[in-house]
């Protein structure tokens, strides 16, 4: 079965994103693919390469890179809601003249489009959010 | 198939478990998840309206969420059954579709 | 756009200005227009408030965006629902919300408002028709 998981809150804030991640895992070790992983809202956050939590506790964006890697995840970040919220990759820092990048490489920045596409194509769409 | 819709906060917090059970269809799954927990532990005010809901519908607790929380199975209102992740997951594939109450 | 066409449910359940989420699942669904798919939008409990009428944001400072829902016929949207009980809780009724026109620009069919207030049993029955629900 094809999943879409949405997140739609920053990492630690909320407990969306550490639900999102258990759950995807789960997903994967049970055999399912996922078809992406949408950040939308202030989930666009999980996105930074710049986090630095505590040592005694989860990273949430390594571990999310890493879940990424080990089986190729698609983790879309969204356009409009990471302008607005200061998540910046090369191309959107040369689009809107700003100075540095805080993406981590196992994100990309696209539009919503890939969420509505995620709808359409997956067989279930999992929300996790406040 | 039926929907599973899930709800991750407290009763006493929000309104999304009132809702999610006032509009859920006979038949329907209800999965407790983060704070969600909370709603589900005997004794609440909040009890009575979960324990009718039983009769209708089938509810679940995510046991890491109760752990977290000082909670074990006894403390939950009978009835309502406890699964993991991969619970979740199964839970997922087994209905038609996942509502989120946010 | 798309060959699959799925009903989608937009389930809207919080107050618009206070938190982001009214606006920005708003903008899902205008991007979502060009999937083609079959759109309904829902409001109940507080999301209601996002179809009042006379939202005037200047003194807040923050972008008024409630002349978009009013476009909304124009996005694919062909069905917006209103929870009956959501509204009488908050002391509304359907003249307080703004109305959105409709029209199918092959057929020619109109429809001069498209908002629908509904019991909690109707609310039901559109959740359980949808294939997707979006929520935020």
């Amino acid at each position: 079965m094809k999943f879409a998981i949405q997140i739609n809150e920053g990492p630690y804030q909320h407990q969306a994103s550490d639900s999102a991640y258990h759950f995807t895992k789960a997903v994967l070790e049970k055999g399912h693919e996922v078809m992406r992983v949408f950040f939308y809202h202030d989930g666009v956050y999980n996105a930074s390469r710049l986090t630095t939590p505590p040592q005694d506790d989860r990273h949430i964006v390594n571990r999310w890179a890493e879940l990424a890697e080990q089986h190729d995840l698609d983790m879309v970040v969204c356009v409009a809601a990471a302008q607005r919220r200061g998540v910046v990759d090369e191309g959107e820092a040369k689009r809107n003249g700003k100075d540095a990048t805080n993406i981590h490489p196992r994100f990309r920045i696209s539009g919503l489009g890939q969420l509505v596409e995620a709808a359409i194509q997956s067989d279930r769409l999992v929300v996790f959010g406040d | 198939m039926a929907v599973l819709h899930t709800v991750n906060k407290s009763p006493f917090e929000r309104n999304a478990l009132e809702s999610c059970l006032k509009f859920a269809a006979g038949g329907a799954a209800v999965l407790l998840i983060e704070d969600g927990v909370y709603g589900v532990l005997r004794d609440t005010s909040a009890a009575d309206k979960v324990q009718m809901a039983l009769d209708s519908l089938q509810l679940y607790v995510l046991g890491p969420d109760l752990s977290a929380r000082g909670f074990d199975e006894e403390r939950i209102i009978p009835g309502v059954k406890v699964v993991d992740y991969a619970g979740f997951v199964d839970l997922a594939t087994e209905h038609d579709k996942v509502q989120a109450w946010l | 756009m798309s060959e699959v066409v799925k009903k989608f449910c937009y389930l809207n359940r919080k107050a618009p200005y206070g938190t982001i989420y009214a606006w920005e699942s708003l903008e899902v669904v205008l991007i979502g227009a060009a999937f083609d798919q079959d759109v309904t939008l829902v409001f109940v409990d507080d999301g209601v408030y996002q179809l009042t009428k006379a939202q005037d944001t200047t003194a807040v400072g923050m972008k008024n965006f409630s002349p978009t829902y009013r476009t909304l016929g124009d996005y694919e949207v062909k069905h917006i629902f209103v929870d009956r009980e959501s509204l009488q809780a908050r002391g509304l009724n359907a003249d307080d919300l703004v109305q959105v026109a409709w029209e199918d620009w092959e057929t020619g069919e109109e429809r001069e408002n498209i908002v629908e207030v509904v019991d909690a049993g109707r609310v039901t029955e559109i959740i359980e028709a949808s294939d997707v629900v979006f929520s935020f």
